[in-house]
């Protein structure tokens, strides 16, 4: 099985009209010696096969369909409403190409232009792109765009501690060979005036997470005046946001953010293991020629019909090469298609709505398990839908005892925060029934007392 | 024909999706925080919403419709069995934090897409993390950074790249902080080894080279090109975006490279969907391999987990996956561990193919290339008259027409329901048409196509204004891509009133 529709008669026909007499004479300019060589793969397999393989290999997962899940930390558990997928599927998206050409892609280059106005709505951002591939990978971008818009002289950028650690990774990963500094977090308990207490000429920017990686939220007047004092030495104020969240919370406009990323798998994307995932990436109109990546713009066509393209590609590796904003090419597009989707079809007062329960949900659990003994809520106020837990026991522990009841505990906090042992970062979204909750608080207890003697 | 925005279709206190009540008491809701009434998003009702959406999916051309010849882009047939399979509940509903022991299936077929990419490429170790090909290279060029680091060589700032490469490598170059210095072609379209030889010193990083290239041509002195680069010290990055001409063919460490990206969107038959996901594998040789980006899986062999009682290499998969970092890691490229769904599709596919089925998909694919080659190149002036690879180009301007240019052409084919072959790029080529079929098109297909174009060569004799103003079937006409530009409109925003 290959998928080649190809008889033995049309392979002649073809060879016969190229003029040689067999395939392998295509191949001549292949070195003999290094030509076929033995490839070890496993015997083919019919569909019927490999998806009974495949079941079997999914089965011996276990997933959220049959599990009570705690965990968020970067990855969210949400309700994906059945049209979405119903979209998705379709194959006129799907198994479409970058919209180079607009005349036959005004199905994507609309959808991509909606999904704009829609992450623009939702940071009150001006601008939007249509997509990174993941929250992590646009926050480094915004970090190389802001090194651009500082004109290449500033060469530190700030990162808060209570950024997702996979985040600040990846920014240190893709910024290894431009000779920038990333400061800010290697004081892991460091606040936002410690943040300020960086700020200075050779700042590019300053990098919050809101809500931060522990779920909690600064008040938007600490946000505003370091967003203030950033501007003052002429840094940019990067938000990293939660989109849900944004459904319920202020935008990072209204507390000086100039570029506003993040993950936007939350919007109508299944956990997926891990991706794919939608990097979403938002900016002050100023800064709209600095940005990375595809942008779609409304125009109109020789009849004056409006209609779409891709625009500002200047910007881009295809035309600019070495002098590109980014080397990003092939982006999340049908991800953002979910989002955009997602996003229409909860409309603005569902968003609200299922901020509201992720938020109601949290706190309930927060205030059961602060009741069970040997579990410390080390909460702090106002926070969204995650929350630290101290626990009695290994995280680890708790969480393979947590799997005997059918739960998927939390984020073990100890490896990237060592003064966080023993701490599980809690999650509870829409998903999470208020049966589950009380499951969750029953196990813990169980656990609690067994863990003391 | 052309369809409103979604805002413009819905009406206050509209939606598409009903939430059920708090089923716990409400907590206090911060006041400061509260967002007011300023959130623009629209509100509509589901059936508004689908048809939205299904409407503008048929002003969208795909695979599914027709003929997609764009070269290096690789717009194979995407079998529905690989939509199936990612969407499995057991694949689609796990958390990338599980615990390892509750993802072992995961594991297990990441690892075993890992050993599937070795097999087909020859290198040591596969790192699965990149998002997309571009993601890829700037791994790649990292990994070749961080090699010669270690080995105290800081001299080298210099990346070598021919000029008929994707603007992505020169772009991945300077994300990784090295100066890129471009390399001429020869008339035959390979790496001009005068120019290659004038450029090796004991600056150079590496080179990154496409191999089948970018004109289709299958370089006839690659292991000359990758000894000379050894021999100055530098690291040989091969661009896997061509890769579905080689599958069972040749593996690219046998031809020299030391590290190399895989399209799985390309060669393996993972759908593009509208500009991705993706996913950009990278392989490398058994020297670079510590610098390989964490986490990759790693199987462990336990005979406690082991219940058919066998010795490891007779072991019927009772085996433990684990992610791990490797030593000397370059780091993270994103969160989590690439995209899952994506290498779910990947898998499926090779399962299905097997190692000669591969190979058959290669062999047609360049088949099918130079079937089209053959018939079009008495038309069109063809850039390169050598036997090539999986794509070819052809030069869109025709001596007896003038005033006609590749975009007419791409655009009159609009006409014709057959997608354009990518235009202007390689940018070594006047006019040019980039024509990749792949192996899933059938001769009839490619017979249609080379009708549709000698007819468009005939017209554009007798009749060019037909092809100035092409399409003429599509939903829109050419777009003022100027206005677009000049007065960037990126949102929509609600009339004022």
């Amino acid at each position: 099985m290959s998928y080649v529709p190809h008889t033995d008669a049309d392979r002649r026909a073809m060879l016969a009209a190229i003029g040689v007499r067999s395939i392998d004479e295509l191949f001549a300019d292949v070195p003999q010696s290094v030509r076929l060589p033995q490839v070890t793969l496993p015997a083919p397999l019919s569909e019927v096969e490999v998806m009974r393989e495949l079941r079997e290999m999914s089965e011996a997962n276990a997933d959220l369909d049959h599990m009570a899940c705690f965990l968020g930390a970067g990855a969210y558990h949400h309700y994906v409403p059945s049209v979405v997928q119903h979209v998705l599927n379709r194959s006129e998206f799907y198994t479409a190409y970058t919209p180079y050409q607009p005349e036959i892609s005004q199905g994507t280059l609309q959808t991509i232009f909606e999904y704009q106005s829609m992450i623009c709505g939702l940071t009150g951002m001006d601008v939007s792109n249509a997509s990174h591939y993941d929250g992590a990978t646009a926050m480094a971008e915004a970090v190389i765009m802001a090194l651009s818009v500082t004109r290449g002289k500033r060469r530190k950028a700030i990162v808060a501690p209570s950024i997702h650690p996979e985040y600040r990774q990846v920014v240190r990963t893709y910024t290894q060979g431009m000779n920038v500094e990333i400061v800010g977090d290697q004081d892991l308990e460091a606040g936002l005036d410690a943040l300020a207490g960086f700020l200075d000429e050779e700042t590019a920017c300053a990098i919050v997470q809101v809500p931060d990686f522990f779920g909690r939220l600064e008040s938007p007047k600490a946000l505003a005046a370091l967003a203030d004092a950033a501007h003052k030495v002429g840094a940019l104020f990067v938000v990293v946001a939660d989109p849900i969240s944004l459904g319920l919370l202020k935008p990072p406009s209204t507390y000086g953010a100039d570029i506003v990323v993040g993950e936007g798998q939350p919007l109508g994307i299944p956990v997926s293991f891990g991706g794919p995932y939608l990097g979403f990436f938002a900016c002050r109109e100023e800064y709209v020629r600095r940005m990375a990546g595809r942008l779609v713009g409304e125009t109109v066509d020789g009849q004056g019909r409006r209609g779409y393209v891709l625009t500002l590609a200047t910007r881009e590796q295809h035309i600019r090469r070495e002098r590109a904003t980014s080397n990003i090419c092939s982006n999340e597009a049908l991800c953002a298609l979910a989002a955009g989707v997602y996003l229409a079809a909860v409309g603005k007062r569902g968003l609200r709505q299922v901020a509201e329960l992720c938020y109601h949900k949290a706190h309930y659990a927060a205030d059961a398990i602060a009741q069970v003994p040997g579990f410390e809520v080390r909460r702090r106020e106002p926070f969204f839908q995650e929350f630290v837990v101290r626990c009695p026991l290994r995280v680890a522990e708790v969480n393979d005892m947590l799997l005997d009841w059918d739960i998927i505990g939390g984020y073990d906090l100890g490896e990237a925060y060592p003064h966080l042992d023993d701490h599980m970062l809690l999650c509870v979204t829409e998903m999470n029934t208020r049966q589950e909750i009380d499951d969750l608080v029953a196990a813990l207890r169980a656990i609690g007392e067994g863990g003391v003697e | 024909m052309t369809e409103r925005v979604i805002y413009e279709l819905g009406r206050p206190g509209r939606s598409a999706c009903f939430l059920p009540d708090p089923d716990v008491p409400r907590a206090q809701l911060p006041a400061e925080w509260v967002r007011g009434d300023d959130l623009l998003l629209p509100e509509v009702s589901e059936v508004d919403l689908t048809r939205h959406y299904v409407r503008l999916s048929q002003l969208n051309y795909g695979v599914d419709l027709g003929f997609y010849p764009l070269g290096s882009c690789t717009m194979k047939y995407n079998p529905k069995v690989n939509e199936d399979a990612c969407r499995l509940p057991g694949f689609a509903n796990t958390h990338p934090y599980q615990p390892e022991e509750t993802v072992q299936g995961n594991l297990q077929l990441m690892y075993e897409l890992q050993t599937y990419l070795q097999a087909l490429s020859g290198f040591a170790a596969v790192s699965l993390q990149p998002a997309a090909g571009a993601h890829g290279e700037f791994t790649g060029i990292l990994i070749m950074r961080a090699y010669h680091l270690s080995r105290g060589d800081t001299k080298r700032t210099r990346v070598l790249i021919p000029d008929s490469a994707h603007g992505t490598n020169p772009a991945s170059t300077t994300m990784s902080g090295f100066e890129m210095v471009q390399l001429k072609s020869d008339e035959r379209g390979n790496v001009d080894l005068d120019d290659l030889r004038a450029h090796l010193d004991d600056r150079v990083v590496g080179m990154m080279l496409t191999n089948p290239n970018t004109l289709g041509l299958f370089d006839e002195h690659v292991q000359e090109i990758a000894r000379l680069v050894h021999e100055a010290g530098g690291l040989m990055y091969g661009d896997g975006a061509n890769f579905n001409a080689m599958m069972g063919i040749a593996k690219p460490a046998e031809l020299g490279f030391d590290v190399m990206h895989f399209n799985l969107h390309k060669t393996f038959s993972t759908p593009h969907g509208g500009g991705g996901p993706g996913s950009g594998p990278v392989g490398v040789t058994e020297e670079l391999a510590a610098f390989l980006p964490g986490p990759i899986v790693e199987r462990i062999f336990d005979e406690e987990l082991c219940e058919c009682q066998e010795d490891e290499e007779h072991c019927a998969g009772c085996y433990y996956y684990a992610l791990a970092c490797p030593e000397e890691s370059i780091g993270r490229l994103k969160a989590f561990y690439g995209n899952f769904g994506v290498m779910v599709r990947a898998y499926t596919y090779i399962r299905m193919l097997g190692a000669a089925g591969l190979r058959e998909a290669s062999e047609n694919a360049v088949l099918n290339a130079n079937y089209l080659q053959v018939r079009l190149k008495g038309t069109y002036p063809l850039s390169h008259d050598r036997v090539c690879m999986h794509e070819f180009v052809l030069e869109g301007r025709l001596p007896d027409a003038p005033g006609v240019r590749a975009l007419d052409i791409s655009k009159r084919l609009m006409d014709y329901g057959m997608h354009p072959p990518t235009n202007y790029f390689p940018l070594i080529v006047p006019e040019a048409l980039m024509i990749e079929p792949t192996e899933t098109e059938s001769k009839e297909t490619l017979d249609a196509f080379v009708d549709a174009m000698l007819r468009i060569a005939e017209e554009a004799r007798t009749r060019p204004e037909l092809l100035h103003e092409a399409p003429h079937k599509a939903p829109v006409g050419r777009m003022d891509e100027v206005r677009a530009a000049r007065q960037p409109r990126l949102r929509w925003t609600p009339p004022q009133t």
